[in-house]
């Protein structure tokens, strides 16, 4: 059993109904293949037996994936990891990838071929006046068990370049902030953005870069990305505020792109909402549906979605054919936003840690 | 109506997209928006400190006193800036005791001190450099007092992490403007009034807006500062200040456990020093570091503590608006809350005593118009191990501590203020060798009673100078200095030599 993959469908742009009916025929193609015993993975194999009902025959569409509860985070952590591989995929080679690590034991995702399908679909949103087709790439951030560093490298061969790679260590700078030695911090940024100038200084050829806000900042403060050659800025990885977003069109990007994106492991990628100036520089993403799914819920009824504009708790479904999380509530909060064109389901604004947690997650400056 | 505090990037106001919102501690309602500013755009700023300090030394350091005088009548007379509007001295006391509870009577206060400093800078720096003649920190060289003096700045920008408490602390970072290097100033949450009009006063008297930048702004934007600027002072509690307090660059100003230290002749005439004492507990608000909250004596301690209880204990919660308030207010009751519960579960050690409690008709935590305040507190110690014994809060609060004089030097732990009503020698001697001691004051002085042409916990100009080694060439003299020279027999020397200008000093 093979189902389409969404980002292969047609390429008309749909309305915000037909989007909805993709995403209830995705849910139904989706949930048959985790829950059938020749392409399901142990874990959904093993739930389903002590469910009552048949996930296979009950769920028709998106809303009836409640029945299924919140996903909890701690199914995700300890193994053994290949309870998560679908029988489908048992002879490919797996990737496991790791969520930022900020808490405890790191919630796991098995990969095959994900990681590239959300980036390839991600390329398509670049442009390529400033992402230019064959034009090298600095990939500064997180690599190590992210996913990140071959998902950029990907992008940059996907698109026809070649991808350098600086690594930040972001478990390392959370212990350094919880230690306070931010003088260590400090050492370690510079040691990161010294690498990357070298890269700059030695490669002329490099115009694209992805990489966090608080390194935006370090490398934008030590030099002109302009005269560095950068292009375009893929950004993402921590929280992006306003005042940021506008620091970093008005001081940093000297006119380069900017294409903030909101992802994670779980999820892959949610792009901006393109840039216009009445929205004040908040950020809006949207997730890549019907791969994936943000909600905005309120946080005690995490079944209950808020109105547009009203602030509530981010929501993740996943639904690929590798991975399957119905219901995940992230650290994060946002404002639900409406559907736009390009775009025609909800999108999330704002996105920012979660403040209903008793103490605040340390980001750091990855 | 709502004011905008911008942030001041270069002295040019800036509108941020992120906002604190600030209330009134009685109303609740919001009174302005204070423009916050994040690392990033910190940092960014002072990528440009050493060019704009270049341009600052150019200035004579007599045309920058007369900035300060100037500074001076305009903080003190002036509408001056505030975001888009205009803010006059009354909105200024108006705005600040909304926000920090603080007495209109003590802002007024509080501004006259910020306004006496600017006007004797002069003075102000002759005491911290020992009567150098300025003209040493316009040429790079000067008269020292024993011949040529030269001074190199330590840091090209100078980060001031200030308090909420007392607007009178930003007394202390006002030198650095005629001293003539860039600031960097990130305010209290709760009181960007004061640092913001002082700025906006000297930008009118003339000060060039660039050498002077106002962050408000986080924890993480206060690291910024303290990281990106060669020199700094930090204001905050044990907690804050820990992490930088072996780092030579930044002047921690934590609390001052300031005390008033009595021998056994002045314990004998305690009662002739009880005015001094309820000054050095009461004034200000108690917001002070340089407050006293300990006396300790060797004898007599009940009925010091007994008769400063009833002094203390007679003060009442006011309006902040009212001409006789001297308690502020809480602008959060839950920390008054939260205080007297410290207080009161220290009181469960045996050794201690409430003295006021007995002076009051209800607690210590009094309800007024919605405002929470503390009464002043008075606390009967009878010995220095107890744990209110050497507690500072931000409230007239003080202990009386018994100690026998022989240890009392020994004991008393760090004190920003000692006052020390002593006749004994060996006494006054031993406290002048005594490295706990910031500030001394041999005499009935109260500790609040400041001279500002003395160090306050570290001496600033030593702090942002250093006096470098420094020779020249007297051309009329040349054979002589170059017999000195030859006999170094550096060749580099020889080339300096070339170099060298006849020097401006008479």
């Amino acid at each position: 059993m093979q189902p389409p993959q969404p980002s292969r469908l047609s390429n008309a742009r749909p309305s915000v109904h037909q989007a909805r009916e993709r995403l209830d025929a995705w849910v139904r193609e989706i949930v048959p293949w985790h829950f059938s015993p020749e392409t399901g993975c142990p874990f959904w194999l093993e739930f389903a037996r002590k469910l009552d009902w048949d996930p296979c025959r009950e769920i028709q569409g998106f809303d009836d994936l409640r029945r299924f509860g919140l996903f909890e985070d701690e199914w995700l952590r300890g193994g053994p990891v290949r309870r998560w591989v679908p029988r489908a995929y048992r002879e490919r080679p797996i990737f496991v990838f790791e969520t930022g690590g900020s808490t405890g034991v790191p919630k796991t995702r098995i990969n095959v071929e994900d990681f590239r399908i959300d980036y390839e679909t991600f390329s398509a949103t670049l442009p390529d006046e400033f992402f230019p087709r064959g034009s090298n790439w600095l990939m500064l951030g997180p690599s190590g068990p992210r996913r990140l560093r071959l998902a950029v490298e990907h992008l940059a061969q996907f698109r026809g370049g070649i991808c350098f790679c600086v690594d930040l260590d972001p478990r390392w700078v959370i212990k350094l902030i919880r230690w306070g030695k931010m003088d260590v911090l400090e050492d370690y940024k510079d040691h990161v953005i010294d690498q990357a100038l070298t890269v700059l200084r030695s490669q002329p050829d490099v115009r694209c870069l992805f990489t966090t806000p608080k390194l935006l900042e370090a490398l934008g403060n030590k030099i002109s990305l302009k005269k560095a050659g950068i292009t375009g800025v893929f950004c993402g990885g921590t929280e992006m505020t306003p005042q940021f977003h506008r620091f970093a069109r008005e001081e940093l990007l000297e006119g380069a792109y900017f294409a903030p994106t909101y992802g994670n492991t779980l999820m892959g990628l949610a792009c901006h909402k393109p840039f216009d100036p009445a929205d004040g520089y908040a950020i809006t993403y949207f997730s890549p549906q019907p791969r994936a799914v943000l909600e905005i819920v309120e946080p005690d009824h995490p079944d209950r979605i808020v109105g547009y504009g009203e602030t509530g708790r981010v929501k993740l479904t996943t639904l690929t054919k590798e991975f399957f999380v119905p219901g995940f509530l992230e650290r994060d909060e946002a404002e639900r936003a409406p559907p736009i064109d390009l775009y025609p389901w909800d999108g999330v604004r704002n996105v920012r840690p979660f403040s209903g947690f008793a103490t605040s997650v340390v980001e750091g400056v990855y | 109506m709502l004011h905008h505090v911008p942030i001041l990037r270069e002295g040019k106001p800036y509108r941020s997209l992120q906002s604190v919102t600030l209330c009134h501690h009685r109303t609740r309602q919001p009174i302005a928006e204070v423009s916050q500013a994040h690392p990033g755009l910190i940092g960014r700023d002072l990528r440009t400190s050493f060019e704009r300090r270049r341009r600052f030394e150019g200035m004579p350091t007599r045309d920058l006193l007369r900035v300060c005088r100037d500074a001076a009548r305009h903080f003190l007379e002036d509408s001056l800036p505030l975001g888009d509007a205009f803010q006059s001295p009354e909105d200024y006391v108006r705005h600040l005791s909304a926000t920090t509870g603080m007495p209109e009577a003590l802002c007024r206060q509080n501004m006259g001190k910020i306004v006496r400093v600017l006007t004797e800078m002069d003075r102000v720096l002759a005491g911290l450099t020992r009567g150098l003649d300025l003209s040493a920190l316009d040429g790079g060289q000067g008269m020292g007092g024993r011949g040529d003096a030269s001074f190199q700045a330590r840091a090209d920008c100078f980060g001031a992490v200030l308090p909420s408490n007392s607007p009178g602390v930003h007394s202390l970072w006002l030198p650095v403007i005629p001293l003539k290097v860039p600031l960097a100033v990130k305010p209290g949450r709760e009181e960007p009034w004061t640092p913001h009009r002082i700025l906006q006063a000297f930008i009118r008297a003339g000060c060039p807006a660039e050498f002077l930048g106002f962050y408000p702004s986080d924890h993480a934007g206060a690291g910024e500062i303290l990281r990106r600027c060669g020199r700094s002072m930090l204001f905050g509690d044990t907690s804050a200040t820990r992490p930088y307090q072996d780092d030579p660059r930044i002047e921690i100003h934590g609390p001052g456990y300031s005390k008033i230290l009595l021998d056994e002749d002045a314990a004998g005439k305690w009662e002739q020093h009880l005015d001094l004492m309820v000054t050095s507990i009461l004034e200000n608000g108690g917001r002070s570091c340089i407050n006293a909250s300990a006396v300790w004596t060797p004898r007599h301690g009940r009925e010091i503590a007994e008769a400063l209880a009833e002094r203390l204990g007679s003060v009442p919660a006011l309006p902040a608006e009212h001409p006789d308030a001297r308690l502020a207010a809480f602008a959060n009751p839950q920390t008054a809350e939260r205080i007297s519960t410290l207080i009161d579960q220290a009181l469960g050690t045996p050794g201690a005593q409430d003295v006021t409690a007995g002076t009051r008709a209800g607690g210590r935590v009094v309800r007024l118009d919605g405002c929470a305040y503390l009464l002043p507190t008075l606390i009967r110690c009878e010995t220095p191990d107890h744990p209110l014994a050497n507690r500072e809060f931000l409230f007239p609060y003080a202990s009386v501590v018994s100690c026998p004089q022989a240890e009392m030097v020994e004991r008393i732990g760090p004190t920003l203020v000692a006052t020390a009503i002593i006749r004994d020698e060996s006494f006054a001697r031993a406290l002048m060798a005594s490295r706990d001691i910031d500030r001394l004051n041999l005499g009935p002085i109260p500790t609040c009673q400041v001279s500002w042409d003395q160090p306050h916990e570290g001496n600033l100009f030593e702090h942002l100078y250093r006096r470098r080694a420094f020779q020249l060439v007297d051309e009329s003299a040349s054979a002589s200095a170059l017999a000195d020279s030859s006999i170094l027999g550096n060749p580099s020397h020889g080339d300096f030599r070339s170099e060298t200008r006849k020097p401006d000093i008479p």
